[in-house]
C-alpha cells in the first residue's frame, strides 16, 4: 500500500467535505420526518431524484437556470410533502408500515423516471460546472461549495426555528407527544403537515444540488439509501444539525478510504461507522 | 403438523411433478417456472421476516449473494452446475449468520432499522462485486454451462428444479410454522423482550430463521443464473427481488405459511404480460402502487382475510382438553435457599436502582418485597428475571450463578413472573399465549401438552371461556390473570408476582388471594411485590422492605410494619 502525497489526499478531503455536505442535505428531510413525525420516508431519494431530473429538463428546455428552478421546485415538492402526510394521516399509517408504503411510492417515482428519462445517463450542462476556484494547492468547484453552502444555511436554520420560534417549540412539543401537545393548544395536525411539506420541499433542493454535480440515472437512487440513512442515524434522529455532521465525517473517512485503498471499498465506510456507532452508544437513535 | 395438509400438499406436488409428461409447449414450463421462482423467494422471505416481524428488505443480496456463487463456480471454474447449488445455499447462509450475529445482538436494530440495514447491504455487496474480480463489471456468462438432464427438454429441467425448491421451501415453511421455531418466532414478532423472559432463545431462534430463509433464495438465485445464463449486477443486485418479496408474502398474508405462495403466484401471473415486453418499467410501477394499496386498505393479506372469513362461518374447533400437570418435582426440602440475591446492584447511567442488595429466597415460602413507588422492587425482578444484566453481584439460584446467562435461562431454570403493565403477545389468542409459556418454560412441552396444560390454567384463573380471544378483547382483570396462567404454565419453580392485585375490586382480589395461597400449595415459591397491605398481611411469610434500591427492613410481617425506618420510608418523618 502506497499513501498518497499531500496534494491528493487533500484534494479527496475537500471533495470528502463536498459530498458530506450533499448527505446532511439529503438527510436533513428524512431526519426531520422519521424523528418527529415517525415516518420512514424511502420515496425521500426518489423525490430528490425527480427533482435533479426536473431542474435538468427546465435548463435544457427553457434555459432556465439551475438555481432558479429552485423557485419553482421547493414550493411545489412542499405540496407533495403536504400531500403524502395527508394521506398518512387518514390511513393511520405505522412507522413500519410507512416504510413499506413509501418503498412502493419510491418504485412507482423510479419507474416514471425510468418511463420519461429513460435509463440512460444525463447529464445538466451548467454554467455553474465550469467554475473552479484555486485556493492555495486545491480546486474548488462552484457546484459543490453552492451544495455545501445550502445545506449549511437549511440545517442551520431548521435548527433555529425548531429551537428558538415558538412554532419550532411547538413542532418539537408535537414529536414528543402529539395528544398531549393538541391538549396544550397545538394545531398537532396543521404543524405535522408544514413538517412534512418542509422535509419534501428538502428533497427538492438535494435534488437541484444533485443535478449540478452528479450524473443522472435512474438505478443510482438506490445507491444513496445506505449511506444517507446512516448519516442520519448517526446524527440522531430529529436532530437537524445530525446529518450534516454525520455526512460530513462520513465524506471524510470515505474519501480518506479511498485515496488509501481502491473505490470498490468506499460504501463499506457508512455502513462500518453506522455499526460501530450502534455497538457503541445503543439506544442513542 | 395436520395430516389432511400433508396429503393434500404431496398430491399437488405430485400433479405438477408429472406435467412435463404432457410435453407441452416450453412457454408454459417457462411461465411456471417464474411463479415457483417467485414462490422460493417469497416463502423464504416470510420465515423470517412474516414470522419474526424482522423485515428485510436485503433477501436481493442473499439471492444475488446465490446467482453470483453459481455463476463463478460454474461459469469461471467449470463446475457442474448440480455441484454449485450446495453452495449457493451455504454463501448466503453463512453471510446472513455473520450479518445476524452483529445485528441480532443490538436492541436498537428492530423493526424499521432492521430493514433499512439489510437494503443497504445489498447495495454495498453490489458495489463490492462490481469492483471485484467476482464480475468487475462485463457480468458473467453462462452460456456454456451444460444444463442437466432432468427431464425431457431445458425447459422441462428448470421447470421440474424450481417446483422442487418450492415444494421443499413451502414444506419447510409449514413445518416451521407447527413447531418451536416457528412459535418461537411469532413471540419474537410480538414482543421479543417478553419472549425471552418467557424462555424463547430468540437469538438463535432468529439466526436460525435468517440462516434458512437465506439458503433458500440463494439456491432460487442458483437455479436462476443457469437459467437467465448471463449475470450483471445492475440485473441481480436492483430492489425487483425485495419489493417484490414484500409485496407477495404482505398481499398474500405473512402470518400464514401459504399466504407468501399464494400471492407469489397472483403477482406473477399478473405481472408476466408486463415483464415480457417493454413494459418491465410499467411493472414495476404496478408492483409499487399495488404495495401501496394492499397496505393502506388490506394490512391482514389476502389470505388473511379469506381465512379470517372461513373461520367467522366455520364452527370454531374444539379446545383442547385441560390436563393437570404432573405434580412438581422439587428439588430441596422446604426451607432451603432456593435463590439467594448476592451483592446486587443496578445503576441505569450513573441512577442506583439497586445497590447492594443480598436476599434470600427460600423453598416453598411467600416473600414479600413491599417499598414506596421507585424503591426498585419492578428493578429486582427485572434482574431476577433476566432482562436486566445486573452492574454487579451474583444470583444463585440452586448454587448456580444466572448472571452470565441469557435471559431465556432463567426461564427454563424456573423463574416465571408476571408484568405489572400485562404484556400478552397481541396476536396470539389467550390459549396460544398459555401455550407458548409452557412449551418455552421450565418442562418444555411439546405444543400439543402444552396447550392441553395451558387450557387446565385457564380454568385455574376462570379464562378458560376467553381462550380463543385475542388479549386486545379482555378487561383489565382478565389481562391480569391470563399474566397469571402464563407464569403459572412455565411450571416455576420461582414465581415473581408483580403487583398482581392492582387496580382490582376487593371482592376480585379475594379471588387472587386464593389463588396465591393455591399456587405455593403446588409446590412454587412465591415473590410477591404488592402495594396492598391486607394482601401483604394474609399471605407473606417473610417481608422485605427495599427503599431509594436498599433493603431497609426484613423479617415477619407485622414487626416489619412496626420498623420506624419502614413507617418513615411509607409515611415520611414525623414531625412531633
Amino acid at each position: 500500500m502506497q499513501l498518497p502525497g499531500v496534494e491528493l489526499l487533500g484534494q479527496s478531503l475537500l471533495s470528502g467535505l463536498f459530498i458530506g455536505g450533499l448527505y446532511g442535505l439529503l438527510g436533513l428531510g428524512l431526519s426531520l420526518s422519521w424523528g418527529m413525525l415517525k415516518q420512514i420516508n424511502l420515496a425521500h431519494f426518489g423525490l430528490a431524484f425527480l427533482g435533479a431530473y426536473l431542474t435538468y429538463q427546465m435548463s435544457n428546455s427553457f434555459g432556465v437556470d439551475p438555481m432558479v428552478t429552485l423557485v419553482i421546485i421547493a414550493p411545489g415538492f412542499f405540496l407533495i410533502g403536504m400531500a403524502m402526510h395527508w394521506v398518512f394521516a387518514k390511513f393511520k399509517v405505522t412507522p413500519f408500515n410507512s416504510l413499506l408504503v413509501t418503498f412502493g411510492l419510491l418504485a412507482i417515482i423510479e419507474s416514471l423516471i425510468q418511463y420519461v428519462w429513460t435509463a440512460d445517463y444525463r447529464k445538466l450542462e451548467s454554467h455553474y460546472a465550469e467554475v473552479k476556484f484555486k485556493v492555495g494547492l486545491f480546486y474548488i468547484p462552484l457546484p459543490e461549495l453552492l451544495t455545501l453552502l445550502l445545506a449549511i444555511a437549511l440545517c442551520v436554520g431548521t435548527w433555529a426555528v425548531l429551537r428558538y420560534t415558538s412554532t419550532g417549540k411547538a413542532m418539537r412539543a408535537m414529536s414528543e407527544n402529539p395528544r398531549m401537545a393538541a391538549a396544550f393548544g397545538v394545531n398537532e395536525r396543521m404543524l405535522a403537515l408544514w413538517l412534512s411539506g418542509a422535509a419534501s420541499a428538502f428533497a427538492g433542493v438535494a435534488g437541484v444540488c444533485l443535478a449540478l454535480s452528479f450524473t443522472l440515472a435512474p438505478s443510482q437512487i438506490y445507491g444513496w439509501i445506505g449511506v444517507v440513512f446512516s448519516a442520519v442515524m448517526i446524527g440522531g434522529l430529529g436532530n437537524p444539525l445530525g446529518p450534516l455532521i454525520a455526512g460530513i465525517v462520513i465524506g471524510l473517512s470515505e474519501a480518506t478510504t479511498m485515496a488509501i485503498t481502491a473505490p470498490a471499498w468506499a460504501p463499506l465506510v457508512s455502513f462500518s461507522l453506522l455499526i460501530a456507532v450502534l455497538l457503541l452508544r445503543p439506544g442513542k437513535i | 403438523m395436520n395430516r389432511q395438509v400433508l396429503t393434500v400438499f404431496a398430491l399437488v406436488a405430485a400433479a405438477l411433478a408429472c406435467l412435463p409428461m404432457l410435453q407441452l409447449p416450453a412457454f408454459y414450463e417457462s411461465f411456471l417456472y417464474l411463479i415457483f421462482h417467485w414462490v422460493v423467494l417469497a416463502t423464504s422471505w416470510n420465515i423470517l421476516s412474516g414470522y419474526s416481524g424482522y423485515f428485510s428488505f436485503g433477501h436481493g443480496a442473499f439471492f444475488g449473494l446465490g446467482i453470483y456463487t453459481t455463476a463463478v463456480l460454474s461459469g469461471k471454474f467449470d463446475w457442474p452446475f448440480l455441484y454449485t447449488l450446495p453452495f449457493a445455499a451455504l454463501v448466503p447462509a453463512l453471510f446472513g449468520v455473520g450479518l445476524g450475529a452483529i445485528v441480532f445482538r443490538l436492541r436498537s436494530l428492530r423493526g424499521e432499522l432492521f430493514g433499512l440495514l439489510t437494503l443497504a447491504v445489498t447495495f454495498v455487496i453490489a458495489t463490492i462485486i462490481l469492483n471485484t474480480p467476482i464480475d468487475g463489471g462485463p457480468g458473467v456468462y453462462l452460456s456454456a454451462v451444460p444444463i442437466p438432464n432432468l427431464g425431457p427438454s431445458p425447459s422441462a429441467t428448470f421447470y421440474l428444479l424450481a417446483l422442487a425448491l418450492a415444494v421443499l421451501c413451502v414444506w419447510v415453511a409449514y413445518y416451521i410454522y407447527c413447531n418451536r421455531l416457528g412459535s418461537g418466532l411469532f413471540a419474537i414478532h410480538d414482543d421479543e423482550d417478553v419472549a425471552e423472559v418467557q424462555g424463547v432463545p430468540t437469538l438463535r431462534f432468529k439466526l436460525q430463521a435468517l440462516a434458512i430463509s437465506c439458503a433458500f433464495a440463494g439456491v432460487a438465485g442458483g437455479v436462476h443464473a443457469l437459467f437467465v445464463s448471463y449475470v450483471t449486477v445492475s440485473e441481480v443486485f436492483n430492489i425487483v427481488v425485495p419489493l417484490n418479496v414484500v409485496l407477495m408474502s404482505v398481499l398474500g398474508g405473512s402470518r400464514h405459511w401459504l399466504g407468501p405462495a399464494v400471492g407469489a403466484t397472483a403477482i406473477t401471473a399478473l405481472l408476466y404480460a408486463f415483464t415480457a415486453g417493454d413494459f418491465a418499467v410499467v411493472g414495476r410501477a404496478t408492483v409499487g402502487l399495488t404495495l401501496v394499496l394492499v397496505i393502506l386498505f388490506m394490512p391482514e393479506g389476502i389470505l388473511g382475510q379469506i381465512l379470517k372469513r372461513w373461520r367467522r362461518s366455520q364452527k370454531p374447533p374444539a379446545l383442547p382438553k385441560p390436563i393437570a400437570p404432573a405434580a412438581m418435582t422439587i428439588k430441596g426440602a422446604a426451607g432451603e435457599v432456593l435463590l439467594q440475591v448476592d451483592d446486587v446492584s443496578m445503576a441505569f447511567r450513573g441512577v442506583k436502582a439497586l445497590s447492594h442488595v443480598s436476599l434470600e429466597v427460600r423453598r416453598g415460602e411467600i416473600l414479600g418485597l413491599v417499598g414506596p413507588n421507585g424503591s426498585g422492587k419492578s428493578t429486582m425482578v427485572n434482574v431476577i428475571s433476566g432482562f436486566y444484566k445486573p452492574t454487579g453481584g451474583r444470583l444463585l439460584l440452586d448454587g448456580t450463578d444466572l448472571v452470565p446467562m441469557p435471559a431465556h435461562r432463567a426461564a427454563r431454570s424456573g423463574i416465571a413472573r408476571t408484568y405489572q403493565i400485562p404484556k400478552p403477545f397481541t396476536n396470539l389468542t389467550v390459549l396460544e399465549n398459555a401455550t407458548l409459556a409452557g412449551m418455552f418454560g421450565g418442562q418444555q412441552l411439546s405444543r400439543k401438552l402444552a396447550a392441553h396444560q395451558a387450557m387446565y390454567w385457564l380454568e385455574f384463573v376462570g379464562l378458560a371461556e376467553r381462550a380463543r380471544a385475542l388479549p386486545s378483547e379482555l378487561n383489565l382483570h382478565q389481562r391480569k390473570f391470563l399474566e397469571l396462567s402464563r407464569a403459572l404454565a412455565s411450571a416455576p419453580q420461582l414465581v415473581m408476582l408483580d403487583e398482581v392485585l392492582a387496580g382490582l375490586t376487593p371482592s376480585e382480589i379475594n379471588h387472587a388471594i386464593a389463588m396465591v395461597r393455591e399456587i405455593r400449595q403446588r409446590g412454587s415459591t412465591i415473590l410477591f411485590i404488592e402495594h396492598n397491605m391486607r394482601a401483604v398481611q394474609e399471605l407473606c411469610d417473610r417481608l422485605i422492605v427495599l427503599n431509594y434500591g436498599q433493603i431497609i427492613a426484613s423479617g415477619l410481617p407485622k414487626e416489619v410494619m412496626q420498623d420506624p425506618a419502614v413507617i418513615n420510608a411509607y409515611l415520611g418523618t414525623s414531625q412531633s
